[in-house]
């Protein structure tokens, strides 16, 4: 039994967490937010040389630092404490997900872009009426010739306007919502026919209305041409990546909290003297610590077997969920009107705590996964 | 015990019901759908439309100018006026400081201040919070000092700052609590003042919130100076008023007519909406359990709030019992926009606020309520801190109904 970090997980966190604070303060991040280019591609590069943790994940022979899942979830959890923007969880965990475990020829020249920093990728998943369900797909992916025409639209496609390249889930055969005929595909986001509507995020990030009209795809671009479980786990994968990313944002939520209420006086004492409000931090602090251990637990399963993982990514999510609820909805309550105000980092803290719950699938989503992982397969 | 409502009331409803079809501005209707931003003009333009009416202040007494209802018609008032979506009325003139005048001030202030506060000619800000005195609102500093002024009368010279102003950028006038005494004990020593917001010296600064409205102000006064007969009530015994008032702006918080309203609006989103399953959101067992709770805890509050009602209408005001309404009443009003961005679901990401509206019709961005899901869900947490914050409601339960 070990949950200690080894001495190249823990540089890797001192590396991030430094970097960041130097130069990812919560001014520089508005300014980052609110500028024409929505992120900062220089910091990408740096991420890149500088820090090299676009490779930290990846194995010795695909180019990478012989890391994994873990490391993944350290830097995640410290870009939660920043809110940083850049596109790590769409470019190296998702997009460097399906060249890890897709089997894709094209794999090492992608993640050498990946790890390099040339390389920026968002996973175009999302469809209208889909909700959570991944395989209900109305885009369409026709044989032609040696390769593929793509028509469809894909929704709220998060940190596209970044992305030089798009991974696409596309029908190739079946039924809208059948589980075979999924197809995935990596393509160039500037291929004709590829039209993007980009937008602002409620939390500070950049996404895309993508709609594909009759875009010609060379069949290089395949990933896979039925490959649903492909994509639940490398959805799984992003999942519990993206519980490490709240646990940071939690305990940011947490430790403002704190401050504040230590600080902030009414009736003569500080706010953090009162029982009621105390009873609330503490439930905020189990909430934080609870997320903690079930990041920790998926993350850990993430390499098991397909129902394994599913179980407890899920029931990662559902913790995660119901945390970033409440210590969310706890944290602007307990800082009164300056929790409203934009000009606090708590409230955007609170927003992408927000944005987490509904992320890659609800409370409820996840709570009928794990119900049926964990009831309906043993009946 | 008998909940039905007699003819006379139902006529009543139906008169009303007419009233509001004939004379709702249309123009304002057409904004609400769009989702567009009210104005001044737009909050006054149905203002005016009920002032010619005589029907814009429920519950003033006839002879300042209110109609005359009975709570029932009050009732059925606000049940109507929720289930047309009519902007509400805003309470800082009507339901705040129009009864304090009534109620504390001298016929020389009822004659100047209440036909304005009626027509909508007077925009009034309520000057309670400032930045240290929130929930403790009686440790207020902003302070008015008394001169004699060159011309030989009496004024105060006001210094100090407000928070939290909600549309002090539209307001002609604020009332505000001051200190009068700093040397009295806490809640002795204030008094209640009304300000012009012309007067040399008030400047307005806007406080940006979570959804990026501009709803909010901080409201500073240097040197500003206020005329002694625009005190209401006694130097020194504003605190008198300020319980009053509160009392009055809970009364009316829970909000019911416009919660049963918003659980309508989210059976019909989710009648549209698909859920996982591919069938509507609301046939998913788990959403429907919760649009299910919700309702029944509406229910609950709306009895609570009738057994409120009857009990004012048999002469017992409203009493510390109305803080279990805001309890309750702001709670629901939470969970319905939880609920709304639920079902949402990837669309609550995409944010509009300052984005080209109509821009690409052929490339929509998600369905129309799913815009605004976000940021009135972030918007709402304000209703559990606002108007005394729902820790402080249960300290009152506690002190004044359950006498601990």
């Amino acid at each position: 039994m070990d949950f200690n970090f080894t001495e190249e997980q823990s540089m890797v966190r001192d590396s991030v967490a430094s970097f960041l604070q130097d130069k990812y303060d919560f001014d520089t991040r508005r300014k980052i937010v609110s500028s024409d280019a929505g992120w900062r591609a220089d910091y990408w590069k740096a991420f890149a040389e500088e820090l090299g943790i676009l490779g930290a994940s990846f194995s010795e022979e695909l180019g990478g630092l012989g890391g994994g899942a873990i490391d993944n979830m350290i830097i995640m959890e410290e870009f939660g404490k920043a809110l940083v923007i850049e596109p790590y969880l769409g470019t190296v965990v998702i997009g460097g997900g399906f060249m890890k475990h897709s089997g894709y020829a094209g794999a090492a020249s992608v993640i050498e872009g990946i790890v390099g920093g040339s390389t920026t990728i968002a996973f175009a998943y999302a469809e209208p009426q889909a909700r959570y369900t991944w395989q209900d797909l109305k885009t369409t992916a026709k044989k032609d010739g040696s390769g593929w025409v793509l028509n469809g639209h894909k929704a709220v496609v998060v940190g596209a306007p970044f992305a030089t390249h798009l991974i696409v889930t596309a029908r190739t055969g079946g039924a809208q919502r059948d589980a075979g005929g999924v197809g995935v595909f990596i393509i160039d986001k500037s291929l004709p026919g590829v039209v993007t509507r980009d937008y602002p995020t409620v939390d500070g990030n950049r996404a895309s209305e993508v709609y594909f009209e009759n875009v010609s795809i060379p069949a290089e671009a395949l990933i896979s041409e039925s490959g649903l479980a492909l994509v639940e786990q490398v959805m799984d994968e992003a999942i519990a990546a993206v519980g490490a990313e709240a646990v940071g944002v939690l305990r940011k939520l947490h430790d403002g909290t704190l401050d504040y209420a230590k600080q902030r006086k009414q009736f003569g004492t500080a706010i953090a003297n009162f029982q009621v409000l105390q009873h609330r931090m503490v439930d905020m602090f189990i909430e934080v610590e609870q997320s903690v251990s079930m990041t920790y637990m998926a993350t850990i399963k993430v390499g098991e077997s397909a129902a394994e993982r599913a179980k407890a990514v899920s029931a990662m999510k559902v913790r995660i969920g119901r945390a970033c609820k409440f210590v969310g909805q706890s944290a602007i309550q307990i800082h009164g009107g300056m929790g409203m105000t934009d000009e606090l980092a708590i409230g955007h803290y609170f927003k992408r705590a927000t944005m987490i719950e509904g992320l890659f699938g609800s409370v409820d989503h996840h709570l009928k996964r794990y119900e049926s992982l964990s009831f309906d397969a043993a009946a | 015990m008998n909940l039905d409502f007699s003819p006379e009331d139902l006529a009543f409803r139906d008169e009303v019901r007419a009233f509001i079809a004939e004379n709702y501005p249309a123009g304002l209707r057409d904004k609400q759908e769009e989702g567009e931003e009210m104005a001044k003009e737009d909050f006054l333009s149905w203002h005016r439309v009920l002032a010619n009416k005589g029907w814009v202040a429920p519950a003033w007494p006839t002879q300042y100018g209110g109609p005359g209802w009975t709570s029932v018609q009050r009732y059925i008032w606000s049940e109507e006026t929720a289930r047309a979506d009519c902007v509400p009325i805003l309470p800082f003139g009507i339901n705040m400081v129009g009864p304090v005048i009534y109620t504390f001030g001298t016929p020389e202030q009822k004659e100047r201040f209440l036909p304005g506060t009626l027509s909508g000619d007077i925009w009034w800000s309520q000057g309670y919070s400032e930045p240290g005195a929130g929930s403790d609102l009686a440790s207020l500093k902003t302070k008015a000092e008394r001169f004699t002024g060159d011309d030989g009368k009496e004024y105060y010279l006001v210094n100090g700052q407000k928070t939290w102003t909600t549309m002090a950028q539209h307001g002609d006038w604020i009332f505000c609590l001051v200190r009068t005494d700093p040397n009295a004990k806490i809640q002795e020593g204030i008094s209640f003042l009304l300000i012009d917001m012309k007067s040399p010296g008030v400047t307005v600064r806007p406080i940006i919130t979570l959804g990026g409205e501009h709803e909010v102000n901080e409201v500073w006064f240097e040197n500003v100076k206020v005329p002694v007969e625009n005190r209401i009530y006694d130097e020194n015994k504003g605190w008198t008023c300020a319980k009053f008032l509160l009392a009055h702006e809970r009364s009316g918080i829970a909000g019911v007519a416009r919660s049963k309203r918003g659980i309508e609006r989210i059976r019909q989103i989710a009648s549209t909406e698909l859920s996982d399953d591919g069938d509507a959101l609301i046939k998913d067992p788990m959403f429907k359990r919760k649009v299910a709770e919700l309702e029944i805890d509406l229910t609950a509050l709306e009895y609570t709030e009738l057994r409120t009602l009857a009990g004012e209408a048999a002469g017992r005001g409203p009493g510390p019992e109305s803080s279990v309404l805001k309890i309750k009443g702001t709670e629901i009003q939470q969970r319905l926009t939880e609920l709304a961005l639920e079902a949402a679901g990837h669309y609550g990401a995409p944010y509009f606020r300052g984005f080209p509206k109509d821009g690409d019709n052929a490339h929509p961005i998600g369905p129309e309520f799913a815009h605004r899901a976000a940021p009135t869900y972030f918007n709402v947490r304000k209703t559990s801190i606002y108007g005394g914050s729902n820790e402080i409601q249960r300290n009152i339960i506690a002190k004044m109904v359950l006498g601990l």
